[in-house]
């Protein structure tokens, strides 16, 4: 079906959708790029005009700046682990005959739809706090002195939260993808011979390599941006600020946009390496 | 798989998953059930578990305290309002996408998505200065629009996903029997595609209720949303854990409902169509 | 009256032209059938009668009125398709009264219609089923019962037997010839079975790669087959084609001759050669031979069950005044 009339209409229908978003993402990422050329502070004298590749130098060169991306990746990349091995051992286990199956789907998922700032301040007071968290009772309890997560333990207890609402995700997806698996490939493995844990090795992990990769690069995307969690915690402090909330605090609290959006034109790019190879397998899938 | 197995494995493989299934569903049991005990035993040593007196103190405490219903009514006005405007946006785009493909209807697709990787952290000061401009700080429209940018890409994908399960050959149907543009969308591609547009419809209300950057750095009173509401309990007022219960648990109790109707479509939504 | 008349009509998708000029008239009250091989463009030949691709470049005039800028729904013409394409969230009813309702038709007029088409249809029974709820071939009459209600200028058919099983597919073709008979309103009908179209049509376009290798009726067809292509693809099993010296024998490149027009002789005949596979149809048997020094196997038709076997010799003498003659472009030669 395609005929002049249906094109022309198709284009005008197309036209809010494509403007809005155009619009949504040229005018900020322009005037990012502006500031981050420029001396602006907002407090202390406004802009105060042009320096070249300054504010990016300073951004890499500061203190800060290190430390920020080591947090980062050590967010990104534990998380991902938990998540992605937790997720696969979860969806073998759901995937299983069982009985009250669509209860415990639900059970599992819940975190999920729990929003960034109530998991965090939940997990922050009534399991870490020092006193009356209800790790504090149970490391009480084994006769273990309490430990003062949120500063003491500060990345691990990060972590923890952050798992456990990507966990969901995860194995919702891998669960997803293990359904599709064809159960006759595996009933010819095992007539093969194969015992258990080489038809794990040599059938499911290769069918969930492509569900896997998606996982980790859209859990990486957001997981880059993670920023309520450590808004209503730490606030930063104790070794847990990241890339973005480095940026942030440079930006709202020390109101340095040209610093700022130096570090915004950073993560801009960061989050575009792996949006491009999450396009590659979006894209491909389009194909067929 | 479609093999017969024996009772005491599936007794097995039902113990183990639902005691996995609760462990990780604990915290939000144990939000629930804190938030009607007093605060007393909320923080008794050693710790409660269902033997204490249930009261729904904290809730009407919560509700006085904190004017809970007009934060209430924020998340409802801009996770529903981004919603509906990003559906009327989306659903011509997503018909002519799936039913007029151009060549370039793949790239303007994935352009789409990648405009959703964008870090807001990067944009933060330009939209906040953008908003200052337009007067949209701290208002309900301005963050109706964040919201529905924001998402506008994940519904013109899971749309498109949906509209393309539907035969192009009924549509012609449609317009031989003499249905006009319109006509064809209303009365055979809408209903057709309506679980499609529930599914998509409660995916995008979740997202936006949950989203807790641009929420918690574009308001301030007027329009702070229960992000934001939760937030404001990280103070030391935050020790006060049954209260902190309640309003947590009036917070995700909406979203936690209409999540568990929406989870079959979820992973759709979620991998942009990539898993199914 | 559903006279329609295609005139240098061209269709191009981007750079590739699919159909290249083509003149059509199709008569009123005709059954017309597009047949070709797949790809040919009988189907988008279709779809641009219909309204539902531009052409390119010509005219389309339905009953004498240019038609070529009207959307489908202006052009009064009703479709079959393949998928049948039937509302799915809608009953039986409510699908076959979809074309009246558009047209803003009075409630009365909608009922009476439908319920005639659907006892027409024998579809009483299902009228508040869903299509999802029906059968292939009771799909089929709805999609049928659909386009008969809004008594169209012309009904369009896009392969609406392909998704039926062989014998449903018998019984359907029956049953539109007949309401061809019934109706005598212009049907252009699209298939790539050359059974199909031999059996329902009055007049028969084939295709080829969007060109109209012949028009005309199916026994002029089988007769004299304008080309080698209409030769190969009219008639089942198909015609033997054959080169080299033998054709010369008769001033031609190519001869062809239909298994049915080969006799088979107890001895001597034109040709000789052992039997491949044999097929017994107990009506019929079918040889097809080898090793007949023409260069190809040839198809013989034997009427009833002759009892020759793999590897036997067999004798043949084809029908002279049944052998046609093509030139080197595949012509035929009067």
């Amino acid at each position: 079906m395609a005929t002049k009339a249906s094109r022309s209409a198709a284009r005008l229908m197309m036209a809010p959708a494509v403007i809005l978003l155009l619009g949504w993402m040229l005018v900020p990422l322009i005037m990012t790029l502006w500031f981050s050329f420029r001396t602006y502070l907002p407090l202390r004298g406004g802009d105060q005009g042009w320096t070249g590749f300054d504010n990016y130098v300073r951004f890499v060169t500061s203190s800060a700046f290190w430390p920020a991306v080591l947090t980062t990746l050590t967010i990104v990349l534990s998380v991902l682990i938990i998540t992605v091995a937790l997720g696969v051992l979860l969806a073998l286990l759901l995937d299983k005959p069982m009985w009250g199956q669509g209860i415990v789907r639900i059970l599992v998922i819940a975190p999920f739809f729990v929003m960034p700032t109530v998991s965090a301040l939940v997990w922050k007071n009534m399991f870490m706090d020092p006193v009356n968290g209800l790790f504090a009772h149970l490391w009480r309890f084994f006769g273990a002195e309490p430990v003062s997560w949120l500063s003491d333990a500060a990345m691990p207890a990060i972590i923890m939260i952050v798992s456990w609402q990507w966990l969901p995700f995860a194995t919702l997806i891998l669960l997803t993808a293990i359904q599709s698996l064809d159960s006759e490939q595996l009933e010819a493995a095992e007539m093969d011979g194969a015992p258990t844990l080489k038809r794990f090795y040599h059938i499911i992990l290769p069918h969930l390599s492509r569900a896997i990769t998606i996982v980790i690069l859209i859990q990486t995307i957001f997981l880059l941006a993670v920023f309520a969690e450590i808004f209503v915690t730490t606030g930063g402090a104790f070794g847990t600020r990241t890339l973005s909330y480095l940026i942030f605090q440079r930006v709202l609290e020390s109101q340095n946009i040209g610093l700022g959006s130096a570090g915004g034109v950073y993560a801009i790019i960061l989050a575009n390496i792996v949006a491009i190879f999450l396009m590659r397998i979006v894209g491909k899938n389009l194909d067929n | 798989m479609a093999r017969a197995i024996t009772p005491r494995r599936k007794l097995m493989n039902t113990g183990f998953a639902w005691a996995v299934g609760l462990l990780i569903f604990f915290p939000i049991l144990w939000t629930i059930l804190t938030s009607f005990k007093t605060e007393a035993q909320a923080i008794a040593s050693p710790p409660i578990f269902l033997n204490f007196d249930w009261t729904m103190e904290n809730y009407s405490i919560v509700m006085e305290r904190s004017n809970y219903a007009r934060f209430l009514w924020n998340s409802v006005i801009i996770a529903g309002g981004s919603t509906i405007l990003g559906l009327i946006i989306a659903v011509p785009a997503a018909w002519s996408m799936a039913f007029v493909p151009s060549k370039r209807t793949k790239d303007i697709l994935l352009w789409m998505l990648s405009t959703k990787m964008l870090p807001a952290v990067g944009v933060l000061y330009p939209i906040y200065l953008l908003f200052i401009q337009l007067g949209l700080l701290d208002s309900r429209a301005g963050l109706v629009i964040v919201m529905m940018l924001i998402n506008l890409p994940i519904i013109v994908w899971m749309l498109y996903t949906y509209f393309r399960e539907i035969p192009v050959e009924i549509l012609e149907a449609a317009r031989m029997d003499g249905a006009t543009l319109r006509e064809e969308v209303l009365y055979i591609l809408t209903p057709m595609a309506i679980p499609g547009i529930a599914s998509t419809m409660l995916l995008n209300f979740i997202l936006a209720w949950n989203e807790a950057f641009w929420t918690l750095n574009l308001t301030a009173v007027n329009a702070a949303p229960l992000t934001a509401f939760i937030a404001s309990y990280s103070s030391p007022e935050g020790l006060f854990f049954a209260k902190l219960s309640a309003a947590s648990t009036m917070a995700i109790a909406p979203i936690l409902i209409l999540g568990w109707f929406s989870q079959k479509q979820l992973v759709r939504g979620l991998t942009f169509g990539a898993v199914k | 009256m559903g006279q329609i008349q295609l005139n240098q009509v061209t269709k191009s998708f981007g750079d590739v032209e699919v159909i290249p000029p083509l003149d059509l008239t199709i008569h009123d009250g005709e059954f017309t059938v597009f047949v070709g091989p797949s790809g040919c463009g009988k189907s988008t030949l279709l779809r641009l009668i219909a309204g539902l691709e531009d052409i390119t470049t010509g005219h389309i005039e339905i009953d004498g009125k240019d038609a070529t800028a009207l959307v489908p729904a202006k052009r009064g013409l009703a479709m079959v398709f393949q998928s049948y394409a039937l509302y799915p969230h809608m009953s039986v009813r409510k699908n076959i009264a979809f074309p009246l309702r558009m047209a803003k038709m009075p409630q009365s007029e909608i009922d009476a219609r439908v319920e005639n088409a659907a006892s027409v249809l024998n579809l009483k029974d299902y009228l508040d089923r869903r299509p999802g709820q029906l059968s292939g071939g009771q799909r089929q009459r709805v999609a049928i019962g659909r386009a008969i209600v809004r008594e169209p200028a012309a009904f369009l058919f896009d392969e609406p037997l392909s998704n039926l099983d062989a014998a449903l597919r018998v019984g359907m073709r029956m049953e539109i010839s007949e309401l061809h008979k019934k109706l005598e309103t212009t049907m252009i009908y699209v298939t790539h079975d050359q059974v199909e179209a031999m059996t329902m049509a009055d007049k028969i376009v084939v295709l080829q790669a969007g060109v109209i290798e012949q028009v005309g009726s199916p026994l002029e067809l089988y007769r004299s087959p304008r080309n080698t292509f209409v030769a190969g693809f009219i008639g089942s099993p198909k015609m033997n084609l054959i080169t080299g010296p033998e054709a010369a024998k008769h001033d031609a490149d190519t001869i062809g001759i239909r298994p049915e027009h080969i006799d088979v002789v107890e001895s001597g005949g034109t040709w000789e050669g052992t039997v491949g596979v044999a097929e017994h149809l107990g009506s019929d048997t079918f040889f097809h031979i080898h090793n007949t020094g023409l260069g190809e196997t040839i198809t013989v038709r034997a009427i009833g069950d002759v009892s020759l076997k793999h590897g036997d010799t067999i004798h043949l003498t084809p029908r002279a005044d049944e052998i046609h003659r093509f030139d080197a472009q595949g012509l035929r030669i009067a």
